[in-house]
């Protein structure tokens, strides 16, 4: 478990971790926590010639409001966002989220742009991203750009980053104060990643679901948006009832990845299980 | 020092391990050390068409590159250590590296030695192999079929022995009252380890001698069979395993890299030190368990049992490991009749070459297995009745007075009170009131279960007698030697050769009870060869009722002798002398008394020689190689209690109860947390661990995130407790307590996932019992209730 000779390079701005991506021509990559790279590293399945460590990078663990979005710096650990004030005020199911991954020393390690970034299909926090309409912010040579998180995640560890670009930050919608969101997730028993994890925000205004989003990763090769469970409980009173008919279109758009653990039937169930969970918490009718 | 026999001392030996002061192998740094690398073939079955090595050796750090055909004249192959009596066994050739055909993915190709690890491990990608690809086979009941592809040549039909016992006939099932069958499926089990084989050697040229650190469970059978390999005299090697991090039987073996570092440090006259990547450790180091089982059971209709006889086909993986074949054969059959009084039974095993990992004991070794399929055949035999499955073991257990037992497959048990175990362990379960809310709960859909295990098990391995009658190529006694030092500490030496169990502790508690001395003036020495006289080292559960009573006997010769020069020192003859809490002193006068002298005054007399009682010989020291007469068979019920979740198949364990009788308990802290591990290791097969190979031999499950070794978080508290029934056959009255656990605990929480899914028509499901599989049951069954 001994990864390819590799060269080490520390970036201490966003400019110099870009240009040094850029010298590398192509065979070059951040590292930030090392917890996702690393084991690909040692398993040899990745070889990256040159390590662009970012850890040192200034500015990119802030955590800011502006009007109704909140932005996390792509350097904050899973630790530091769970246990963050203003998230788990803001954006309590954020905070849960993070306080799912892993455990202690991957959560005192591991970064949200790491995570973002690597796109591991049965990763925690694409589900949340999705939920919270969050933009991701990118820096490249060619400038700042920003990405929502339904075009970032494109398949299993492949992202919508240029090359030579850099995460920098996250920003996610503050859902109105009337709405509750909550993350369920079903863990794989070895790895502890997410089979499926449900990310659900939802809110009631006269009886009726006047606000709702749902998400899910770990079911296929891409985390999405479950649009068809919304669409059925939007302008619907919320009750168990409702929330059952309405979870079970939860694989409706997805494509349910089929291995070992569990088939894509069984993972499709697991969704529509997941979403009920979840739309109950979030709706106080457990 | 009456009371520290019994009592929960602490481990002496966590100090230095929780604080990085141990010694393991992987630790041990020489000057110039060397590393090496294995290149291990990327194919379960491929004829190895030429091997280039030239461009590793052209990397600058790179000391040599060896091959099969390197090595093949120089040292010997790797033999298998256990041939069951009978059975036809084919031994074949095994050697360090493949020669023209490799057999499992991992088989090693060539190996690398280089000054640093990084550069050996970067010269094996310089390597270049050209293979022909075979087609593989994986499974061992399709490795039997006329068309499977031929692992050995040497071996028809792949298989590798076939052996039997036992009388049980055809007519006694077949005219039976009740006659049920069922085949169980144990799958392959990767045992893991905390710490990763390694070795490391130094060989000495002028002298001829070969020091290597080994990750062993014993050393002296390493050295025997290293001596073998390598060709050299056994005096001049020796094996050093100061601190093993768990080996759960995985350390038994000698490996093919263990021989090619001893060989590569003469070759090369540098220590070379190897250590296992984790992910060779999922591929190489012996695999457990995997075995095909059809068992039958014939009985009454009142709920007797008459007859058992179990079909066992075992997967021995690409090469019989060095105790492979003793497993799913003498451990795994003899024991098959289990707590119950079986007039007649019958075993019938197979052997089968695959193109898989080879296989060797894991935690429990063939017990677990047998207790499996019977405890799982009693349930089944128990609903075709209509019984309840504990009223159906209450009526077969053997009965307290009828100890010794004889069994129908020629065993005689030593003693137990099986029926005592059960109460205690339905007082704790409060059986009753979980019937009911089972009832309940069903009604409103929701589903619990409580499955038991009655379990008997064989360990304290065992006589020599029998090692030798049933094929084991070796002894089975242990020794011990007792060293009292001119001040009164004392020095132990065992060939019991503890990796974790806590012998360093209960060990020292053994000596300070019978010599009354605190056990901190103890010292346990183990695992080197030059120190220790010779041993068997630590498996099957022997090391305290072999290890431990030989210890015992060595104490008490030690103390026999002191008696003499007490007698001498108190002017008294030997017969007067009473000796009670380190203390000799006259019968009939109390301690406290003028004639009285201390164990440590008695020890310096010994060594200081000035008056001692004419005959007597100066020092102190007492010898033992203890030969057991027979196995110890420790026994217990233990419970589980599940919840279903009819949504997800996910099983929540609600509660584990473990009444386990090792005979006399040293130390309640260390026997218990034996329970603890032991439980959460077959709690581990029942529910998530399993080893999978694709159909072309690849392993599908070789790393952490896909072989799911159990969490603490996964379990609940465990609810422990312990009977007492003392061994009779040993002075210590003790039996083995490091695989209760894992024997007893994979079927009582199968049987409670079954009973929890009879309201679906679920009679059986193979492990591990994962939620799909438990979903997908209940989508099919219907709901009866
Ligand atoms: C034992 C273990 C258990 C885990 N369990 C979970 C779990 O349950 N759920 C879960 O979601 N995750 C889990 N993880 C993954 C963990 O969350 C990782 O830390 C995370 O996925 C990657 O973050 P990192 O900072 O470590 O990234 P790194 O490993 O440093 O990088 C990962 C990839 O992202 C790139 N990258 C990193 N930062 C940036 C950036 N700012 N901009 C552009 N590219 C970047 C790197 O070049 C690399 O390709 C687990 C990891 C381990 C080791």
């Amino acid at each position: 478990m001994i990864p390819s000779a590799f060269a080490y390079e520390r970036a201490s701005s966003i400019r110099e971790a870009i240009e040094l991506l850029r010298a590398s021509g192509g065979e070059g990559k951040l590292i930030a926590g090392g917890h996702s790279l690393l084991p690909m590293m040692k398993l040899r399945l990745t070889s990256p010639d040159t390590l662009i460590d970012i850890a040192g990078v200034e500015g990119l663990r802030a955590v800011r409001v502006t009007g109704d979005r909140l932005t996390v710096g792509a350097l904050l650990t899973h630790d530091q966002i769970m246990t963050n004030p203003l998230v788990r005020e803001k954006l309590p199911i954020l905070a849960e989220t993070a306080s799912q991954i892993g455990d202690l020393q991957v959560r005192n390690r591991g970064t949200i742009g790491g995570n973002l970034a690597h796109a591991d299909p049965a990763s925690d926090l694409p589900a949340v991203a999705l939920a919270l309409d969050a933009n991701l912010q990118v820096v490249s040579v060619e400038g700042s750009e920003t990405y929502a998180a339904e075009d970032f995640f494109l398949g299993p560890l492949i992202t919508a980053l240029p090359e030579n670009s850099m995460l920098t930050g996250v920003s996610f919608a503050i859902p109105p104060a009337h709405t509750r969101g909550v993350y369920e997730k079903f863990a794989h028993p070895a790895s502890g990643y997410a089979v499926v994890g449900v990310a659900a925000v939802i809110g009631v205004n006269q009886g009726q679901v006047n606000y709702i989003r749902v998400a899910i990763t770990g079911a296929g090769d891409v985390p999405y948006r479950a649009h068809d469970v919304e669409n059925t409980l939007l302008g619907r009173p919320l009750t168990p009832a409702t929330i059952s008919d309405a979870a079970k279109l939860a694989a409706e758009d997805g494509v349910m990845a089929d291995d070992l653990f569990a088939s894509a039937q069984y993972r499709a169930h697991l969704c529509s299980v997941y979403v009920k969970k979840a739309l109950l918490r979030a709706s106080r009718i457990e | 020092m009456s009371g520290v026999f019994g009592s929960k001392v602490k481990r002496k030996e966590d100090p230095r391990l929780i604080t990085g002061q141990g010694t393991y192998t992987d630790d041990v740094k020489l000057p110039n050390l060397a590393h090496a690398a294995i290149l291990r073939s990327p194919y379960a079955h491929a004829v190895i068409k030429r091997v280039d090595v030239s461009k590793a050796l052209e990397h600058p750090s790179v000391l040599a590159v060896f091959t099969g055909k390197d090595i093949v004249q120089k040292i010997g192959p790797i033999p298998t250590a256990w041939l069951p009596p009978d059975s036809d066994i084919k031994t074949t050739a095994h050697y360090a590296l493949a020669i023209d055909k490799v057999r499992y993915v991992g088989d090693g190709v060539a190996m690398v030695v280089a000054d640093d690890l990084y550069a050996a491990k970067d010269a094996l990608e310089l390597i270049t192999v050209e293979y022909e690809v075979l087609p593989a086979v994986v499974n061992q009941e399709a490795a039997m079929g006329k068309m499977a592809p031929v692992v050995h040549e040497d071996a028809p039909n792949n298989v590798a022995f076939h052996w039997q016992a036992g009388d049980a006939t055809d007519e006694m099932f077949a005219n039976a009252p009740v006659h049920v069958s069922h085949r169980f499926v144990q799958q392959r089990l990767i045992p893991n380890a905390m710490e990763p084989r390694s070795s490391v050697a130094q060989y000495n040229a002028s002298t001829g001698s070969l020091t290597m650190w080994l990750t062993s469970q014993n050393p002296h059978i390493h050295r025997l069979l290293l001596s073998g390999i390598l060709g050299l005299p056994e005096h001049h090697i020796r094996i050093l395993a100061i601190d093993v991090g768990g080996g759960f039987g995985s350390k038994i073996a000698c490996y093919p890299d263990e021989a090619l570092v001893g060989f590569a440090a003469m070759e090369l006259g540098v220590p070379v030190k190897w250590t296992e990547e984790r992910r060779e450790n999922f591929l190489v180091t012996t695999h457990g368990r995997d075995m095909i089982l059809d068992v039958e059971v014939a009985g009454e209709a009142d709920g007797t049992l008459t007859a058992i006889r179990v079909h066992n086909i075992a997967n021995m993986g690409a090469y019989l490991s060095t105790a492979g074949p003793g497993v799913p054969t003498i451990l795994f059959g003899l024991i098959v009749p289990g707590a119950y009084r079986f007039a007649h039974a019958k075993v019938d095993v197979y052997g089968v070459f695959t193109n898989t990992t080879p296989t060797d004991a894991y935690r429990g070794a063939g017990r677990p297995e047998a207790t499996y399929v019977l405890e799982r055949i009693v349930d089944l035999f128990a609903l075709e009745l209509g019984m309840d499955p504990v009223e159906v073991r209450r009526k077969n257990l053997i009965g307290a007075d009828e100890f010794p037992y004889h069994t129908a497959l020629g065993l005689e048990y030593d003693s137990g009170n099986y029926q005592q175990s059960l109460d205690k362990a339905l007082g704790m379960v409060k059986y009753e009131e979980f019937r009911q809310e089972q009832e309940e709960l069903r009604s409103q859909g929701r589903y619990i279960g409580i499955g038991c295990t009655t379990y008997v098990e064989i360990c304290g391995l065992g006589p020599s007698q029998v090692a030798g009658a049933v094929g084991f190529q070796g002894g089975l006694w242990e020794s011990s030697t007792v060293r009292v030092h001119p001040t009164g500490k004392v020095t132990v030496f065992t060939g019991a050769s503890p990796h974790g169990q806590g012998e360093e502790t209960t060990f020292a508690q053994i000596v300070g009870d019978r010599l009354g001395i605190p056990i901190d003036d103890v010292e346990i020495v183990h695992g080197d060869t030059d120190r220790i006289a010779m041993g068997w080292g630590t498996y099957g559960s022997r090391t305290t009722p072999v290890g431990g009573n030989a210890l015992a006997i060595a104490v008490d010769r030690v103390i026999e002798k002191a008696r003499k020069i007490a007698a001498h020192m108190l002017e008294a003859s030997e017969a007067e002398v009473e000796f009670q809490n380190g203390i000799f002193y006259i019968s009939g006068h109390e301690s406290g008394t003028v004639r009285q002298v201390t164990f440590q005054e008695v020890v310096l007399q010994a060594y200081l020689a000035w008056n001692l009682p004419a005959g007597v010989e100066p020092g102190l020291e007492g010898h033992s190689f203890y030969d057991p007469v027979n196995f110890v068979y420790p026994f217990g019920s233990h419970f589980c209690m599940v919840e279903v979740d009819r949504e997800t198949g996910e099983i929540a364990i609600l509660r584990y109860v473990a009444v386990d009788d090792c005979g006399r308990v040293i130390n309640p802290m260390i026997a218990e947390g034996q329970v603890h591990g032991g439980i959460a290791q077959g709690i581990g097969q029942a529910l998530w661990e399993g080893a999978v190979y694709d159909d072309r031999g690849q392993l599908l499950t070789g790393t952490f995130m896909d072989y799911a070794m159990p969490k603490a978080h996964f379990f609940p508290e465990f609810e422990t407790a312990f009977t007492e029934t003392p061994a009779p056959q040993n002075l210590l009255g003790v039996k083995g307590i490091g695989e209760t656990g894992t024997i007893a605990s994979t079927p009582a929480v199968v049987n409670a996932v079954i009973d929890a899914l009879r309201p679906f028509g679920v009679r059986d499901l193979d492990m591990p019992l994962t939620p799909e599989k438990v979903w997908q049951a209940m989508q099919k069954g219907s709901v009866s209730a």
